[in-house]
This record gives C-alpha cells, sequence and structure tokens, in this order.
C-alpha cells in the first residue's frame, strides 16, 4: 500500500530547477532511499514534502490525503516527521525537553486549560515525560535526560535528533543524511536502529550518501540527478544502473578512454 | 514605610507586571516589540476613561483595559507576527509612537494636558486611598501576574515558546503552530500590560501622554535585558533595579543619565544574558507534582 505520493513535484528558484517534475511514491512498512548526487535536490525534496517551501508545481500525498497547502505543523499532525542534514536542536533546552517538544502536538489542550490547575496537563506531562524516557532509552542515551542537548557528542545529537522525530508518533520519518559525521561502529548502530524502527512498522524514507546504509536497509532506491529522477528500484538493480554510474562518476569519453 | 518607599515600591510592581509581559514576546517565544508602552497606556486611558465617563468600578475598569489591550495586541499581532525580527521591530515602534499621538490628539484623551481626576479604587467595602492598601492591591496584581507566567511558562506551552525561540523552522516541524503561539502570547502580553496600565492611572490619578511613550517602552526593554531575558525573576530583579537605581543616582542629578547609561552598557558587555538571564526561578514548591 502506498504510503507518501509525490507526482511530478517541481521546485524552481528564479531559473534553477531544483526538483523538476519529480514522482515516485513510498510504500508502507519500507524503508526508502532517496540518493544522488550534491546538488541533485534530495533536501530541496524533503522541504516540499514536509511543507517547508512551496512547490513550484505538483502534488504530495499522505494516505490519499493532498498535502498541498499545509503548514508543516499540520504535516506532522497527519504523521509525517523529519530530521535534518545540519543538526537541528533547540540548544537552550536539556536532552529530555527536547524529545518532550516532539510530544507537543499529543499533550495540546488549549491556553485556558493549561493554566488551570488541575489533572489533565499534569497527567499528560507525566505521559509524555514517560514516552520520551522509553525513546531515549530506544536510541541509546538512557541517563543523559538532563544533559543540555549541545553538550552531547556529534553522534548522539544524531540520535537525540531521531527520537524528538518519533515522539511525534509518524506514520513516516524523513531521515536526511542520518549517517553524515558518524564512524563505521556509529553507522551500523544507527542501522540497527532503523531497522527496529521499522520492525516495529514504521515507514522509513532516507536521503543517505552512504551506500553502505544504503545498500544494507533500503527496499527501494530513488536516485536523482538535477532535480529528476533518473533511476528507482531495488539497491542490486540501482547499483548496476549506467545513468546512476554516469551521474555519479561522470559520462564515459567517446572514444572509451575514461 | 515611608510614604517615599511606598510609592517606589507600587511603581516598582507596576514595572514588574510590564517587564514580565514584555519578557514574555522577549525572552520566551523570542520576538522584538519596542512599543509595549502602548497597551500600557491603552490600558491607563480605557480604565481612566471608563472610570471617569461611565463610572465603572475599580474591577471592571481594570478589566475593561487588561481586554481592550488585550485586543489592541491581537489586531496588531494578527497581521505583524510573520514578520521577520527587525520588520517587527519596526512595526512595533511605529505602531507605539502612532498610539501616542493618537493620546496627544484625540479630544476625548484630553490631549497634551491628559486626564486629571481619575477616582482611587474602591470597592467590596475597601477604599484603596491610602498608599499601603495600594501597595497592597498591587501586589496582589503582581502575585497573580507570577502565577500565571510561571504556571504558562512551566507548561509545555512554555517549551513550545522556547522552540520557537530556539529554531522557528524546527518548532514547526516538531508540530507546533508557531503563528498561533506567537500571537496568543503577544495577545497576553498586551493583556497584562493593559492591567498595568490601569494599576498605574488609578494611583497616580493623574495621566498624560508623556508617561506611555517611546522613553516607557525602552525603559521596560531596559528592564528585560537587564535582569534577564527569559526568567521571571530575572524580570523581576531588573524591574526593581531600574525603579530603585534612578533614584538612589538622584544626587548626581546631573550624572543621571550617564551612570545609567554607562551601568548599561557595561552590563552588556559583560553581561549580555542579562543578571539571570541563565539562572532560573526557583519556585519549585509552586508547582505541582505529577
Amino acid at each position: 500500500m502506498s504510503l507518501l505520493e509525490i507526482h511530478n513535484l517541481t521546485k524552481y528558484f528564479g531559473g534553477v530547477k531544483a526538483v523538476d517534475g519529480v514522482s515516485f511514491t513510498v510504500h508502507q512498512g519500507e524503508i526508502a532511499g532517496l540518493i544522488g548526487p550534491n546538488g541533485a535536490g534530495k533536501t530541496t525534496c524533503f522541504n516540499l514534502i514536509s511543507g517547508l517551501l512551496p512547490p513550484t508545481g505538483g502534488a504530495v500525498t499522505l494516505l490519499g490525503e493532498d498535502l498541498g497547502g499545509l503548514a508543516p505543523y499540520y504535516r506532522s499532525r497527519r504523521g509525517l516527521a523529519r530530521t535534518f542534514q545540519n543538526i537541528q536542536l533547540f540548544g537552550g533546552m536539556t536532552v529530555l525537553e527536547n524529545i518532550l517538544t516532539g510530544c507537543h502536538q499529543r499533550q495540546e489542550v488549549g491556553v485556558l486549560r493549561a493554566l488551570w490547575p488541575g489533572g489533565v496537563v499534569r497527567r499528560a506531562e507525566a505521559r509524555a515525560r514517560e514516552r520520551a524516557l522509553e525513546l531515549l532509552d530506544l536510541v541509546g542515551l538512557a541517563g543523559k535526560e538532563d544533559f543540555p542537548a549541545e553538550a552531547l557528542a556529534y553522534g548522539e545529537q544524531r540520535r537525540l535528533e531521531i527520537a524528538r522525530a518519533l515522539a511525534q508518533e509518524p506514520r513516516l520519518l524523513l531521515l536526511d543524511e542520518p549517517a553524515a559525521g558518524l564512524n563505521s561502529r556509529e553507522t551500523e548502530e544507527l542501522m540497527a536502529l532503523l531497522e527496529a524502527l521499522r520492525d516495529r512498522g514504521l515507514t522509513l524514507f532516507i536521503i543517505e550518501h552512504d551506500m553502505t546504509l544504503i545498500m544494507g536497509l533500503c527496499h527501494r532506491v530513488v536516485v536523482l540527478d538535477h532535480g529528476q529522477v533518473i533511476a528507482a528500484g531495488p539497491p542490486q538493480e540501482i547499483r548496476r544502473n549506467p545513468l546512476v554510474i554516469e551521474a555519479y562518476l561522470g559520462r564515459e569519453e567517446e572514444d572509451g578512454d575514461l | 514605610m515611608s510614604a517615599y518607599l511606598l510609592h517606589l515600591a507600587i511603581v516598582g510592581g507596576i514595572y514588574i507586571i510590564l517587564a514580565i509581559s514584555l519578557n514574555l514576546i522577549i525572552g520566551y517565544a523570542g520576538q522584538v516589540s519596542l512599543g509595549h508602552a502602548a497597551f500600557y497606556g491603552i490600558g491607563a486611558y480605557i480604565s481612566a476613561l471608563t472610570s471617569l465617563l461611565w463610572h465603572f468600578p475599580f474591577p471592571l475598569a481594570a478589566l475593561s483595559a487588561i481586554l481592550f489591550a488585550g485586543i489592541c495586541g491581537l489586531l496588531l499581532g494578527l497581521p505583524t507576527l510573520r514578520l521577520k525580527e527587525d520588520y517587527l521591530a519596526i512595526v512595533t515602534l511605529g505602531f507605539g509612537v502612532i498610539v501616542d499621538m493618537v493620546f496627544l490628539n484625540l479630544e476625548i484623551t484630553g490631549g497634551p494636558d491628559g486626564l486629571p481626576g481619575i477616582p482611587k479604587p474602591s470597592f467590596l467595602g475597601f477604599s484603596f486611598r491610602s498608599p499601603g492598601l495600594y501597595l497592597f492591591l498591587t501586589l496582589l496584581a503582581v502575585l497573580l501576574t507570577l502565577a500565571l507566567t510561571y504556571r504558562l511558562v512551566h507548561s509545555y506551552h512554555g517549551r513550545a515558546l522556547r522552540a520557537i525561540r530556539d529554531h522557528e523552522v524546527t518548532a514547526q516541524v516538531m508540530g507546533i503552530n508557531t503563528p498561533a503561539y506567537k500571537v496568543a502570547i503577544f495577545t497576553l502580553a498586551a493583556a497584562l500590560a493593559g492591567l498595568a496600565g490601569s494599576l498605574y492611572a488609578h494611583y497616580i490619578t493623574f495621566i498624560n501622554p508623556e508617561s506611555f511613550g517611546l522613553h516607557t517602552s525602552i525603559l521596560i526593554l531596559c528592564m528585560v535585558v537587564l535582569g534577564g531575558m527569559g526568567s521571571l525573576l530575572g524580570a523581576v530583579v531588573g524591574a526593581l533595579a531600574l525603579t530603585v537605581l534612578p533614584e538612589l543616582l538622584r544626587q548626581f542629578k546631573a550624572y543621571q543619565d550617564l551612570a545609567y547609561g554607562a551601568l548599561l552598557i557595561g552590563l552588556l558587555i559583560w553581561r549580555p544574558q542579562g543578571l539571570l538571564g541563565s539562572g532560573k526561578l526557583s519556585l519549585k514548591f509552586l508547582e505541582r507534582k505529577g
């Protein structure tokens, strides 16, 4: 069953066609990959899907619902969560508070209700706290809940960002280069975490340059180049696709020597 | 307590409410406002006018001031809070100047002469004529403001506001309706400033546009910056310090502004986060344990 459908998505920045008529589908329960050389339009695609940028044209549908024109906070409510290529934690907050912001939409009871003394808000906060601690445990940050988010090591910050996205209880999680800057041991841990998430039924859509991760995890890979889909399919096929090889390594000279 | 000290305490209390309300906008939500005194003035004039024209009892006049200032905050916030910081600064600055001009030019506000003879509050069989009783009333308003804002900033709403301050786009991605939050906090802050204006009008019993101009907006801003952005206790300390300090420096009258300015510059150089900006109001006992 298709979860996310992208149809003819287009984004021009002035005369630059960052995303140029992109169409593809992410199915429920799979790990899909989005790869392509630098500047291919991968992050722009994610920004269009999560509503941070208005598209020039085309449609994004999640579970059959057109997300067009919806602000990012409404998309979050419909089951879309994401992480960022450059980690975007709330620096002034602790690790736990960062995750709790992800719980925000599950806590909402209205301003007046929150000011009124009473159990509703307190119980919601207690539940959120419990869930945040579970998530910390899941991503391997147990015991660090009171650390300032900025004090975490780089790899830990990446995992905190994932935990914060998971706190939104998404259907689809977009990960923008989750392995960037990680060493090989950390990347392996990340892959184990992402597999565990898939086993819990979460659908993942990952931008990544680390081919070990893409080839090891993804059921299907979409390849972008110059804003267009040049290939899509299982990783084994993608690896051998001449168009993909050309996009990454450049064209072979006419006379045959590379 | 001497009459002079009582006066300082009452004025200090009014400034505490103003500093706390502005701190909600600047320190918690991370937005800029350079026209906060406008809401203070709107509250003062509405409270004075409803008392003088329609003989509203004080609680009703104060409530009118709170509501009207809040509505003005909402109306200003709705179209402007999608602006980026520097533009928001210009818009709020302009709003402050316009409101000041309106006070100065309307007939009903008495123009530059202002409104004299505003009645001292008397309700529930109490007359708050004496400064001692008025101080009690002011402290009640301060405590109410503190309790309200404390609950707010320590709830998930406070966390949402800090998220907006830290990274607005990321806050949106987390599912936080950032425009709604910004407008709501702007409205609440304006309403609280309206309360402060009402307290001021019925204490001094005479108001004119001079009290609500740009320099008052800047003074409140200084209180927030001095005390520390995003700290309730900081706003209290900042408000009290900038109420008392000019009085202490009065004997060096010729140098008052100089010393005052030098102090602020020194503070911003050596402690830009304010006196308590990194610290936190420790009132854990008020927090209900879950």
